[in-house]
């Protein structure tokens, strides 16, 4: 059975939930539940983040005075691609997706599992294999690349451990693609009776619209990865331009992946946004179906913009104009977006909860991160603030400020479900706040140096450039503190946090009527959906307000 | 362990997983379509490029093998789409026949390849491996001769390796079918498996022409 | 460097002041959402805080004509700053006729620097105020980017490829340039700097140092005959390929049909890969020289080519070659 209030008001966890259903190491390591498999990856990416955060800290402690004296310039190449290898395809790309999306899919949608559970365990070793390639590149020499790795720099003339790395990132694709077929195939089959396309949670057209990223765009950087790779082992020449290849063509290929790999990143963050922002303001999302087709545009345009990375690389001006051109037409949507959610507010009944200050971080944070891209966009500027700091700058708003701030606060709102706990809630607010202005502190003095002109990846730099570098390495003492006091109190919140319920905010969407945690097979009975998502005002199961019924206690287990 | 066949936890019923297996299929073809797309515009083009020397060079490579080994695989094409007929009907020892004459022809077809790679292997135009096409040319003759067979044994060689993973699927289904396992209500392994070697096999289709054909007089 | 705390860099060059301008413009806009987004926030976060722990709020699902409204605004203003950036980029990308051409070579981690008159310089680069200079770039080994920021202008350094870039300094001054592709260890350390000088300041400075290194020109003409290139490119258009008089920026018509102009990248080209474009009447006799000769030789034989222009265009000869400027 499911919870229900004990006499005191409080409640009990459930006597069964996935958490417990089985016990020991194998249970978890050969699982095929989507929820266990979730947290799995929740350990692992955690995991990288850390690393990648540990090579940021040693970055910006560095870049403290003109001449650092921390690492040798060795060193510091190394730091810096290694950083962005780390955080992109092993901490931004999975996060949400591979936890969030892992865990919440089946549910929101009614059904017991994803299409291809076994494959969904797949899917996360090949992630660890490719991981460990990775690791040990790292180790072994490190990687000083750029985690673009442009060739012949990478091919042909750097010293470090390239080959391992790039085997592992192509062996990781694999990990995004069967995850985005997983989902795909999912989403089309196996929602519940009555849960149509336009009655899914926004979370679930995110990823959907992701999904189709993935399984169009990771081949690509495979293949461009084992060419490169190739050409480094065996010494041939797709790209080094000495045995008739051309370094430009890498970039084509390289980009035509890892543009659309942004919005992997940052899609996801918007579903969760889409989800927290109702919920919190209770009341419907404002443009349900432009903020779902919006997703898909993302994602569509997405793949027609990449050579926007290449603006001075002395592609054509017909190719250049043409991209610019397509690259302000993809922000359009976005844009939509973050009006719809700002209108959302308007006559909301809104909480100031933990997640709501990250979804309103999110808006405030992306809003600077996606306007500076146009600066970036527009040809003219571009000639100026190509691999400045401007550039870093601009990505780090939409994928820290958007796309971290969205799974941080993702991890929030349903922490409840996950763990059937409530964290301490005076803390998280704390720790979101601290997030937000040391991430401001950290990024915004970057804007300035970028149109100043200080270039990217540089170990040193002239010293008129030093007043904008001191204060961005403090932001980021206090952006540290931001991350870690969530880690510190949503682990101890597994153990000693108050007991959450099935619902405890409450939200509408059909995870919500399940126990907290819920069972391994989710639903006791296949639900059916007759409701609009979202849909505060007709939903009297609730406990709120609503005309038209009597407050009735708060929901309990699946009714 | 599930049987074939039986309903998987996951699923609501048999229709749900059937179209389940099937999306799934289809979406993975996409994502290898896309894998082979990068090696073909890599190819074509350095071919668009280097005309004299890839074509010289594609010259060099044994047409008479390549239209052999065409005409097998579209042959095992053929008579994997009899098997799956062959379920949907329900003759089930006429399933595990043409799947055999698949695998079959699917095995001739990496014979003739062996032989293929074994001529280059002596020719000396195996990249990385004692690479000389032309001693008395230019280097840069060499060089794009050597970006040809690099693709040459990287697209060839990706294609092989799908092909070696379709036999491997191939014996898996033969064990199934001999014990009857295919009939009209439940094939999917095999037309999964079916719509996987016709992927396999067109992507030959594209290669023949553009490694074999072009520039061939 | 202007005040303690600067926002921007200096503006010395044509490009500079509508670069900025172009910022303002865009920052304007950006700023003007950026408030309105966040007082629209704000303002609905504390106006629409909840009251009872019960309340819900208002259910509005959308409306039409404020997406519109919103969807096509945007548009419209983005479109301005893509016409804004284009018109700025195309200028950049088609350098004027009259340019003092200077030679660039990039390798790890310095830049060679070469004045038309062959005098060479490291990691410094000497030019006259108020000139159009075009910066032709090579490099010996990885992708580099020659970047001034208080010009505004940087273009990438590709090995294979021919890279140009132009501007013209407006304020004399020593101004930086850096490496602005990350290209190995000390790609931070291959930076320099640009002098800009008063025209006779310059000139002096050009014929009193000691140009004791050979100037491109003349390098180049002795390559061209060492390569043979003089065997058959006769100046009369009678040999076995089309004369090379004043065939740099002039209009030449190829086999196909097409015709296109000889600028510093066909001339390279027509070196490495001479098959690829054939002259109208001629044959596809030429063989490649990639591999033997460095950047700097083909450098130096570009530059003995546009010497070239100076020469009697031959009166017969098939090619059609046209002298000229446009």
């Amino acid at each position: 059975m499911s919870t229900t209030p004990n006499s005191a008001g409080g409640y009990q966890l459930p006597r069964e939930h996935y958490l417990n259903a089985t016990y020991g190491i194998r249970s978890w390591l050969l699982t095929t539940d989507h929820k266990r498999i979730a947290l799995l990856y929740l350990i692992s990416v955690t995991f990288f983040f850390f690393i990648g955060g540990t090579f940021a800290s040693m970055i910006r402690i560095h870049l403290l005075t003109p001449n650092g004296y921390l690492v040798t310039p060795e060193t510091y190449n190394k730091l810096f691609t290694m950083h962005g290898v780390a955080m992109i395809f092993f901490f931004l790309i999975p996060s949400i997706p591979a936890v969030l999306g892992n865990f919440l899919i089946p549910l929101m949608i009614g059904a017991k599992d994803l299409a291809f559970p076994k494959i969904n365990l797949l899917s996360w070793y090949i992630y660890l294999v490719g991981g460990c390639f990775v690791l040990y590149s790292f180790a072994t020499g490190g990687l000083d690349t750029g985690w673009t790795f442009y060739t012949p720099l990478s091919s042909v003339y750097s010293n470090s451990a390239v080959t391992p790395a790039v085997l592992g990132i192509f062996i990781n694709g694999f990990s995004s693609i069967l995850t985005g077929l997983n989902f795909i195939v999912t989403i089309h089959t196996m929602r519940a009776p009555g849960m149509t396309w336009f009655r899914l949670p926004l979370f679930v057209w995110a990823h959907y619209a992701t999904s189709i990223i993935f399984i169009l765009g990771t081949p690509v950087i495979a293949i461009t990865l084992l060419l490169a790779g190739l050409e480094r082992m065996l010494h041939l020449g797709f790209f080094n331009p000495v045995l008739g290849g051309d370094p430009i063509l890498f970039q084509h290929l390289f980009w035509f992946y890892s543009h659309p790999a942004v919005y992997i990143m940052i899609l996801p963050a918007m579903g969760v946004i889409s989800e927290i922002i109702p919920t919190f303001a209770r009341k419907p999302i404002f443009g349900y179906s432009f903020i779902a087709g919006s997703s898909i545009a993302i994602a569509v345009i997405g793949f027609f913009v990449w050579a926007h990375h290449m603006f001075l690389t002395g592609e054509s001006a017909y190719a250049a104009l043409t991209f610019s051109l397509l690259s302000y037409l993809v922000a359009i949507p976005s844009a939509v977006k973050t009006f719809n959610w700002t209108s959302t507010l308007y006559k909301g009944s809104i909480s100031w909860e933990t997640p709501m200050l990250y979804g309103l971080g999110f808006i405030g944070l992306f809003l600077i991160g996606g306007l500076t891209g146009l600066f970036l966009a527009c040809l003219g500027l571009d000639i100026h603030l190509h691999d400045t700091y401007f550039v870093i700058a601009h990505f780090h708003y939409i994928m820290v400020g958007g796309a971290v701030m969205g799974y941080v606060g993702g991890l929030h709102f349903w922490w409840p479900k996950i763990t059937g706990r409530l964290y301490p809630e005076g803390l998280a607010k704390t720790a979101a706040v601290t997030l937000f202005i040391g991430f401001n502190l950290t990024f915004f003095p970057q804007f300035i140096l970028g149109y100043l002109g200080m270039p990217r990846r540089y170990h040193s730099y002239p010293p008129e450039f030093q007043v904008f570098n001191v204060m961005s390495t403090a932001g980021a003492s206090i952006l540290a503190l931001g991350y870690l006091l969530p880690m510190i109190y949503l682990t101890w919140s597994m153990r000693y946090g108050k007991i959450a319920g099935p619902n405890p905010w409450p939200a509408t969407g059909l995870e919500w009527k399940t126990d907290s945690p819920p069972l391994t097979e989710n639903f006791d009975v296949t639900p059916e959906v007759n409701w609009e998502p979202y849909d505060f005002d007709n939903r009297h199961d609730l406990g709120l307000d609503v005309k038209g019924a009597p407050s009735l206690a708060p929901a309990h287990g699946d009714d | 362990m599930h049987r074939t066949g039986e309903l998987y936890g996951q699923f609501e019923n048999l229709d749900q997983q059937r179209e389940s297996a099937s999306l799934g299929m289809w979406v993975f073809l996409v994502t290898e379509v896309l894998f082979f797309g990068g090696m073909f515009m890599t190819y074509t083009l350095n071919r668009s490029q280097y005309p004299e020397v890839f074509g010289e060079a594609s010259r060099s490579i044994n047409l008479g093998l390549g239209a052999l080994n065409t005409v097998v695989l579209i042959t095992s094409s053929l008579t994997m789409a009899m098997s799956v007929w062959a379920a949907q009907v329900g003759k089930k020892q006429l399933v595990t026949i043409f799947l055999i004459l698949t695998l079959i022809l699917g095995t001739v077809f990496l014979g003739v390849k062996g032989i293929e790679y074994h001529d280059k292997f002596v020719e000396h135009h195996v990249p990385g491996l004692n690479f000389s096409f032309e001693p008395g040319a230019s280097v840069a003759t060499n060089a794009h001769a050597q970006l040809f067979f690099s693709l040459y044994f990287a697209m060839t060689g990706l294609h092989a390796l799908h092909m070696i993973i379709g036999a491997g699927l191939l014996i898996w289904l033969i064990k199934e079918s001999f014990r009857g396992r295919f009939n009209q209500e439940y094939s999917t392994p095999v037309d999964l498996v079916g719509l996987y070697w016709h992927f396999v096999d067109i992507v030959w289709i594209f290669l023949f022409p553009l490694l074999y054909l072009i520039d061939r007089h | 460097m202007q005040s303690q705390l600067p926002l921007y860099p200096e503006q010395a060059s044509n490009f500079a002041p509508s670069v900025d301008a172009l910022m303002v413009y865009i920052t304007a806009i950006c700023l003007f959402f950026a408030v309105a987004v966040t007082i629209a926030v704000v303002y609905f976060f504390f106006k629409y805080k909840r009251k009872t722990p019960g309340e819900i709020g208002v259910p509005i699902h959308g409306d039409m004509r404020l997406e519109t409204v919103w969807l096509v605004v945007p548009l419209l203003l983005a479109l301005t700053m893509f016409a804004g950036g284009a018109v700025i980029y195309v200028d950049y990308r088609r350098p004027p006729l009259d340019t003092l051409d200077i030679y660039v070579i990039g390798k790890q981690w310095m830049w060679k620097l070469q004045q038309p008159t062959g005098l060479r310089e490291i990691n410094e680069l000497h030019v006259p105020v108020g000139r159009n200079v075009k910066l032709i770039m090579a490099s010996e080994d990885v992708i580099h980017d020659f970047s001034i920021p208080d010009f505004r202008v940087k273009m990438d350094v590709v090995p294979g490829h021919y890279n140009t870039m132009w501007f013209r300094p407006t304020k004399t001054g020593r101004y930086h340039f850096f490496c602005s592709q990350y290209c190995g260890t000390n790609h931070a350390l291959m930076g320099g700097w640009v002098t800009v000088m008063e025209p006779s300041d310059y000139s002096a400075w050009l014929s009193g140092s000691s140009a004791a290194d050979a100037n491109p020109v003349v390098a180049g003409g002795k390559l061209f005959v060492e390569k043979a290139c003089s065997t058959c490119h006769l100046p009369d258009g009678k040999g076995r390929a089309p004369s090379l008089n004043g065939v740099y920026q002039g209009h030449v018509q190829l086999a196909d049909g097409s015709t296109i102009t000889a600028d510093d990248a066909y001339l390279r080209e027509s070196i490495l890969a001479p098959n690829a474009k054939i002259v109208a009447g001629f044959q596809p006799l030429m063989p490649t020289f990639q591999g033997q000769l460095t950047e700097e030789d083909i450098l130096a034989l570009t530059a003995y080519i546009k010497s070239l222009q100076s020469q009697p265009v031959p009166a017969t000869g098939a090619g059609v070659v046209q002298a000229g400027k446009k």
